[in-house]
């Protein structure tokens, strides 16, 4: 059947590099004599260790936990001892290290039980929690936890979109993945479309990808449309491939959700399997090694890999190879050091050659021609965002729609004066970002002062107020005295002391309530609102009030 | 930092944009040089030398790299649509003055490529207008009205030791737009004039030729995506709406859309003048404002203006409105509601 589709603005097609890793089938790795596991193998927080040097594990045990709700698991890829729970070297953009579990095989491979699901028959809810311990998450780059996406609740989602678009130049594990393994893709497609309740479940691939298409036409049942687009760079994006099937927009700021729509990599869905069906969590994935290496192809990495064992299992960079990248060439980055491991959000490692990625020319001065707005998918104007970004003027380019910009890459691929455009957008959104974190640092300071000074003034009153209330009940006691003296003892003076206590305490406390004011109080820890209670409970009793200009709520 | 993209676009850079420009511009001048004779070669390459000149100039007093600059064309474009905008056979110090109106003033005083507010071409040809307009009304005389055009050696001669030589008038005529000026001031009426023998099929004899060319040239820029479609199109709409519009209300004072799309600097000024990327507006919706005013303006300033033709003036009024166009004509963004105003922060 014929489904209409949509096309975004721009895109570009860069020469995609496809058949030099797609023409051989998904290799397995050998098994390492060491692996390097991230705890950071996801969006959100990184996992918490459950392990400690000495320890020894069994593949497929969980190594680290859930920590808080944006996480997800991780796990052993093999069995061994843990040599240490320590920083290393992680493939991130940044270069920076991260906390990482050393674990030395011992060879065997034993695993852990794994325990098949009957997932038709279970609730959702339990195969979510199910999921979160697995360690799955979205292998088509984000690594947000699956769990998280598989929640249906508040959304009505009624559309399931699998991603094997594959829109990156030279990576090609989704091409491979779903020659080889159509059927547990589906299947796992059918698993997610039973916990989300869609009603219908797209799989979109591009036209360079005939045999996957064939392959998954192949085996799909009736629920599930198999949909060719136009290969255009980048129609692989989350909220590109939305538009192209259903025609709807992701809004500005929001989630493909918000439009009853939930996108998955087909990878993802293949690991849902794995976990659902066989009862084994994340523990490897395919990752296409091409570029300058022997033999290039499609590899089973176990996660914690090392990229330089990766690399020799392709038979190792031949000579001329000037760095590797991480990622296509649109979106990847370079890689600082061979040593550092797969995580769940590697697809891809090109070793680079100049002859296949030659420099970048020297900049020239913008000449509007426009080129960049006319490849934009997000039909966003890049160099009226790049004037501003380089005027360092970032209102400016926030107000022309800044973090719109998916940072996909084209505007740099078609520019003629060859300006690094993304490379302007990624630095003014980081200095947005910076400066946007220190005034909530300011405004917490300013919170926290003016909090100072009014502690201080109520303390200050308190003591004033004891000293009152210590020199009253002197004089009382004196005139009681006196009065005793006298013997006249119409009253007892006693009581008429205490009577004229409380009544002042009590049109103190009628005094305070009135003066009370609104706080700054919304949107605080507990903890904090139990000292603002507590503070307001003293208060109280002194009969201050709070200072008239209080703090202005957030806005 | 993350410096992707790492792989670029083939066959693409700032100097190829320009090589195609000047590549569009070929039929216009072997028309030129057919009808008119060689004055035009001349005139090219005294600009163009002019231009290269006190380019290397600045970009030496501006501490600027001279390779990438000299070599990235901008300057030989500014140079050869200021010569076809120009008279040939004119004095070469016109020229000199021109160019330097055009590259040092409207270029590099503005910050150089990419800076410019204002079509430094058109700076440079309304200095001369305003300040030499007897010069700017002598125009080469096509074959036809003239008996006979000069060769190459009788251009050059004419351009560097001026009258005193030979007598230009011989060759040089006013253009058909400054002649319906003067005769329409005189009280005689369209189809009278339109009978003379510099007037052709549509626009002047001869120069209606070359604007064809300069349209066939443009169109493939169109193609080729150098430039997108708005800004010719709604430049010749403006220009052929305005004059519809004028010819009906007074058909005895006023000629016909035909005859202003094919006159003057109306072509050159569709495909290659106001299409400059730096100086025009750069949204689909602001192109089609921006240029369809100039179109407007164009013929408002050829009817009812002091100057024959208005493409200049027009172009550069226009350039000035570019900013505040840009602003409220934003595309709708993916994801967004609307589009319109920006900038506001």
């Amino acid at each position: 059947m014929k489904r209409k589709l949509h096309g975004f603005n721009g895109g570009v097609h860069p020469e995609d590099h496809k058949s030099v890793s797609n023409t051989t089938p998904i290799a397995q790795m050998p098994l390492l004599p060491r692996y390097v596991v991230s705890l950071r193998q996801h969006i959100g927080t990184p996992a918490r260790p459950l392990v400690q040097a000495g320890d020894t594990v069994l593949r497929g045990q969980m190594i680290g936990a859930a920590e808080g709700y944006v996480s997800t698991a991780v796990h052993a890829p093999t069995s061994g001892r843990v040599l240490e729970v320590a920083q290393h070297e992680v493939p991130h953009p940044s270069g920076l290290t991260d906390l990482c579990v050393v674990i030395e095989a011992d060879g065997l491979d034993q695993s852990v039980e794994f325990q098949p699901l009957d997932w038709r028959q279970l609730d959702p809810s339990a195969l979510r929690n199910r999921i979160r311990d697995m360690g799955l998450a979205g292998l088509g780059g984000a690594v947000f936890p699956s769990f998280i996406k598989l929640n249906p609740e508040g959304h009505g989602i009624d559309t399931l979109i699998l991603n094997g678009a594959e829109c990156e130049p030279w990576i090609t594990c989704d091409d491979r993945l779903m020659r080889e393994r159509a059927a547990e893709i589906l299947e796992g497609a059918a698993m997610m479309s039973h916990m989300l309740g869609c009603r219908e479940v797209l799989i979109g691939i591009e036209d360079n990808k005939p045999e996957a298409i064939a392959a998954l036409r192949a085996v799909a049942p009736a629920g599930i449309q198999i949909i060719t687009v136009p290969t255009l760079y980048p129609s692989g994006g989350g909220k590109q491939l939305t538009y192209i099937l259903t025609g709807r927009e992701t809004p500005t700021g929001g989630r493909s959700t918000d439009i009853g729509v939930q996108v998955f990599n087909v990878g993802t869905a293949y690991a849902l399997y794995r976990a659902l069906a066989l009862g084994e969590p994340m523990l490897s994935r395919v990752v296409t090694v091409t570029g300058h290496v022997a033999r290039p192809g499609n590899f089973e990495v176990r996660l914690g890999t090392p990229v330089a064992d990766l690399l020799q299992a392709a038979g190792g960079a031949l000579p001329g190879c000037h760095g590797k990248l991480v990622g296509g060439p649109m979106m990847g980055f370079d890689l600082e050091d061979n040593a550092a491991p797969l995580t769940k959000a590697v697809n891809c490692i090109i070793a680079k050659h100049p002859a296949l990625f030659p420099a970048r020319p020297p900049a020239m001065p913008c000449i509007r021609c426009g080129a960049c707005a006319r490849a934009c998918p997000a039909s966003l104007q890049p160099f009226e965002m790049y004037w501003f970004a380089r005027a360092k003027d970032f209102g400016k380019a926030q107000t022309y729609d800044l973090f719109d910009c998916i940072e996909c890459g084209c505007c740099s691929y078609v520019c003629p004066s060859h300006i690094p455009l993304v490379d302007f957008y990624r630095f003014a959104k980081s200095e947005i970002w910076e400066r946007e974190r220190q005034k909530q640092d300011a405004d917490q300071a300013r919170v926290r002062h003016e909090f100072k000074a009014f502690r201080l003034e109520r303390e200050k009153q308190e003591k004033a107020e004891k000293l009152a209330a210590k020199v009253a009940e002197n004089k009382a006691r004196d005139a009681a005295a006196a009065a005793g003296a006298s013997t006249t003892a119409s009253a007892d003076p006693e009581a008429e002391r205490k009577k004229a206590i409380l009544q002042a305490a009590l049109e103190r406390a009628k005094k305070a309530k009135e003066s009370v004011i609104p706080q700054n109080t919304d949107n605080l820890p507990s903890t904090a609102e139990k000292q603002i209670a507590d503070i307001e409970a003293r208060r109280a009793q002194a009969g201050v009030a709070a200072p008239t200009d209080a703090p202005p709520t957030e806005s | 930092m993350n410096g992707s993209p790492y792989t670029l676009r083939g066959n693409n850079s700032v100097t190829l944009v320009m090589l195609k420009v000047l590549a569009a511009l070929i039929p216009g001048v072997i028309a030129h040089v057919w009808l008119f004779g060689p004055g035009i070669i001349v005139s090219l390459i005294l600009c163009s030398a002019f231009a290269l000149g006190f380019e290397s100039f600045i970009l030496l007093m501006r501490g600027i790299p001279q390779k990438p600059f000299l070599t990235d064309g901008s300057v030989l474009v500014t140079a050869c649509l200021l010569a076809l905008a120009l008279p040939t056979l004119a004095p070469w110090w016109l020229y000199l003055t021109g160019v330097f109106f055009a590259v040092v003033v409207a270029k590099h005083l503005y910050g150089g490529l990419g800076q410019n507010l204002f079509n430094p071409a058109m700076v440079g040809y309304s200095a001369l207008i305003v300040s030499f307009p007897v010069y700017m009304t002598q125009w080469a005389a096509p074959l036809g009205v003239a008996h006979t055009v000069p060769t190459l050696w009788e251009a050059i001669d004419l351009v560097f030791a001026g009258a005193g030589a030979i007598s230009p008038d011989a060759y040089t005529s006013a253009t058909a737009l400054d002649t319906w000026k003067t005769q329409v001031r005189l009280g005689k009426d369209a189809a009278e004039i339109l009978g003379q023998p510099l007037f052709g099929w549509a626009g002047g004899r001869g120069q209606e030729i070359v604007a064809l060319m300069y349209l066939l040239g443009g169109l493939t820029l169109v193609a080729n995506r150098v430039t997108t479609w708005h800004v010719p199109f709604a430049f010749l709409a403006g220009i052929a709406a305005t004059a519809g519009v004028l010819q009906v209300l007074e058909p005895a004072q006023h000629a016909g859309p035909l005859f202003h799309l094919f006159s003057g600097g109306a072509m050159l000024g569709a495909f290659f003048i106001a299409t400059d990327p730096v100086t025009a507006a750069g949204t689909p919706r602001g192109k089609l404002i921006y240029a369809g005013l100039a179109g407007f303006l164009t013929v408002i300033i050829r009817a009812y203006g002091g100057y024959p033709d208005g493409v200049a003036f027009a172009v550069l009024l226009m350039n000035v409105a570019v900013p505040f166009i840009d602003a409220y004509t934003q595309p709708r963004v993916f994801g967004h509601k609307h589009g319109g105003k920006r900038g506001q922060a």
